[in-house]
């Protein structure tokens, strides 16, 4: 009987298991197309594994690069200017930056809403007064806010892959996402029909082009810090940063994560042997 | 609680007056000092500890976080990212609340594996496994709803497609739906309504595990080989052998907790909650948290009209269905045997069923077309037929192993290798080194 089940359960269970993956790779052949077409671009990021930390240089470049480039139509209304100090700017730099920006405030003592210089417990403002106008002023599609946007954009991964990235840690599909997308413009190859107005991009998440054209070509914003002026550079630095603007705590977190675990780690050894002499003396 | 174990001895003067007012001391003495357990119980065992520990890590850490939530469709998702950026620690508060709703699901399911796989249902115990099933259907109530409170875009068409299931039922559906929605369609105040049941329904899944913990300490728990307790050499008072394995088993459950907590602490969430509801916008696949998919997939496998009932109602009913055999498991399952040990067929049976699950958790996350759908039938079926056709006629066929006479005889036969012997070192285990 014993010999009889063990010879059955693999083959049951191989059977059930077995089934999906080889039956789901035939269902992506022809139907409807997955987007994205092309996997993510994995890049090796200093924020990633569990003692990543950002690199501060690389996030003051990325805020240059949002400020001079996205921020013409991105909004990014979560970050306030006085966490830019995790960037390594001092308490005046910051008020400097802040000073910068206009923002809306009031109503005043006589009713009127008036425009005055943001401090650093402002948050950026927007580059439009509402979605509407954001809409209106780009082809009918908003803007997505950068905020939390390297949060919000996973591309599937699939099985087993997706069983791995828990061992391996892998955190990075939104930062890979938008340097994918922005180093992923092309000619759209013949045959590929585009709706007027849009862009061709293999790595768009969700069709094959977008409304936003290419947004930053080699040598469009100036670094004071001797890095390259290139579009491959600065997808790089503007991804860090939209990832430290969407999760300002990661290197808290990891570093908490690290104690704890090493806690409870000598605390489990710990409980073993007091498990093993309480139960030295009991069969069980 | 049974109080013929009752060893406490009051030690204070303070201790003797307020034992023969009011025994609380005593209470938990016998329930979680002297308390017998069977000497046998694996790690397997070790689950309901550990699910106490995260309904506290839940109640917590959710009560904290309400202090900072609003209930606001405006401003429900701007203060969760209030909370993860400027609160203090609100990210860790945040971070432990979300991923332990999954791990309380991790810790549930392997814990009512176990009680299937061991048979802990069975006679005297029904009552204690059908509260264990309202528990567990309060828990998902709880999760879902918590999971519409940060309003994202998952939030909000998660909520639309779960409340419109209802509308399903002829005639009783719309006015169910409505009176859940607070309206026609989710808005503030369904936020606000699940809201306030996601902080009333932990309140009574407490008071269920209460009932669940009194239920179990009437009939005393099972244990790997399904014998009853016998004699005073078949069991171990709780502390300090349960005290301390299931201690262990706890810290290194928090262990793989904490890892996901800090270094996936979005792994097991979807990324589109990290977008504002938009009631314009429905997202590219409406897939629920990863502890639903099973009975989404039964939910979407139903794609045929059976008889008067149409395709819609079937996958309902089917969902529902899928929690409510469970309360009549007992009644199911037609083997005298408890513990899957002695059964051949019905281990196997049971493992097909836990792989089954999982594909179905796979399925769930897949879109509803193709080959998908005729795989969920099939998987469907199986859970089905498990509960309604497997157990009930495996009873009356298969030829379980022999028992063991007793614990003590299993304990001492896995350890000695020898049945006779270990049966005379039985009678006076005390006496052994």
């Amino acid at each position: 009987m014993k010999k009889l089940l063990a010879s059955i359960v693999p083959f049951a269970l191989a059977a059930i298991i077995g089934a999906g993956p080889a039956v789901a790779a035939e269902g992506e052949g022809g139907g409807t197309p997955h987007y994205p077409i092309h996997h993510l671009k994995e890049q090796s990021w200093s924020f990633a594994g569990p003692f990543g930390t950002y690199d501060k240089g690389q996030l003051q470049r990325g805020l240059k690069v949002y400020t001079e480039v996205c921020a013409a139509c991105h909004s990014m209304n979560l970050v306030a200017f006085r966490t830019l100090e995790d960037l390594g700017y001092s308490e005046e730099q910051v008020k400097a930056f802040a000073a910068n920006y206009e923002v809306q405030d009031g109503p005043n003592d006589e009713g009127e809403m008036f425009t005055r210089t943001a401090i650093p417990a402002d948050h950026f403002p927007s580059p439009f007064p509402n979605a509407q106008a954001a809409a209106y002023a780009n082809n009918g599609a908003v803007p997505p806010d950068f905020s939390l946007l390297a949060k919000a954009r996973y591309v599937e991964r699939g099985f087993p892959q997706f069983i791995f990235d828990i061992f391996t840690g892998y955190n990075e599909s939104g930062p890979n996402y938008i340097y994918s997308l922005l180093t992923g413009y092309e000619e759209a190859p013949a045959g590929v029909e585009i709706a007027e107005g849009t862009h061709y991009n293999p790595y768009f998440i969700s069709s094959a082009a977008l409304a936003m054209a290419k947004p930053i070509d080699d040598g469009a914003v100036t670094y004071d810090d001797g890095s390259p002026e290139t579009l491959d550079q600065y997808a790089h630095d503007v991804a860090a940063f939209m990832m430290w603007a969407a999760e300002p705590h990661m290197e808290e977190r990891k570093r908490t994560g690290f104690m704890v675990i090493l806690f409870l780690a000598i605390f489990s050894s710990l409980m073993y042997l007091t498990k093993k002499s309480v139960f030295a003396n009991k069969d069980h | 609680m049974s109080s013929d174990h009752s060893t406490y001895q009051p030690a204070t003067g303070f201790g003797k007056w307020m034992d023969a007012r009011l025994p609380l001391m005593r209470m938990v003495h016998d329930s979680f000092v002297s308390y017998p357990v069977p000497r046998n119980l694996n790690y397997a065992y070790t689950f309901g500890g550990i699910l106490m520990v995260m309904l506290v890590v839940q109640l917590l850490t959710g009560i904290v976080l309400a202090m900072h939530y609003a209930a606001d469709t405006a401003i429900a998702f701007q203060s969760v990212e209030k909370i993860m950026r400027d609160v203090n620690s609100g990210w860790l508060l945040r971070y432990m609340h979300a991923n332990g709703a999954s791990f309380f699901f991790v810790a549930v399911y392997i814990h009512i594996a176990r009680g299937m796989y061991y048979g802990s249902y069975k006679a005297p115990r029904e009552v204690l496994w059908i509260l264990g099933v309202v528990i567990l259907l309060l828990m998902m109530a709880t999760a879902f709803m918590g999971y519409v409170l940060p309003w994202g875009q998952m939030s909000f068409w998660g909520a639309t497609v779960i409340t419109g299931f209802f509308t399903a039922f002829p005639g009783i559906g719309e006015p169910i739906q409505q009176l859940l929605l607070g309206g026609f369609a989710v808005d503030n105040p369904t936020l606000n309504r699940f809201f306030s049941l996601h902080y009333l329904l932990p309140f009574m899944i407490t008071g269920v595990v209460i009932l669940h913990v009194w239920a179990l300490h009437v009939t005393g728990q099972t244990n790997p080989t399904g014998v009853e307790v016998k004699s005073k050499t078949d069991t171990v008072p709780f502390t300090p052998y349960a005290t301390v394995k299931d201690g262990l088993a706890m810290s290194v459950f928090l262990m793989v907790f904490a890892y996901f907590i800090f270094f996936m602490p979005n792994f097991l969430g979807h990324a589109d909650n990290y977008i504002p509801a938009d009631s314009l916008k429905t997202p590219a696949h409406i897939v629920p948290e990863w502890y639903f998919l099973p009975f989404y997939a039964i939910l979407r496998a139903i794609t045929f009209n059976i008889g008067p009932i149409d395709s819609k109602l079937g996958g309902v009913l089917a969902m529902f269905g899928s929690i409510a055999v469970l309360f009549v498991l007992p009644w199911l399952d037609t083997s005298k045997v408890r513990s899957a040990v002695y059964r051949p067929w019905y281990k196997l049976f049971f493992w097909i069923f836990v792989a089954n699950a999982i594909f179905l958790g796979w399925l769930g996350a897949k879109p509803a077309e193709g080959v998908y759908t005729t795989m969920a039938q099939v998987a469907t079926l199986y859970y089905f037929a498990f509960f309604l056709v497997i157990l009930p006629v495996l009873g009356l066929i298969e030829t379980p192993k022999r028992l063991p006479n007793s614990i003590t005889e299993a304990v001492l036969a896995k350890k000695g290798g020898n049945g006779g012997a270990a049966a005379s070192a039985a009678a006076s285990p005390e006496t052994r080194g």
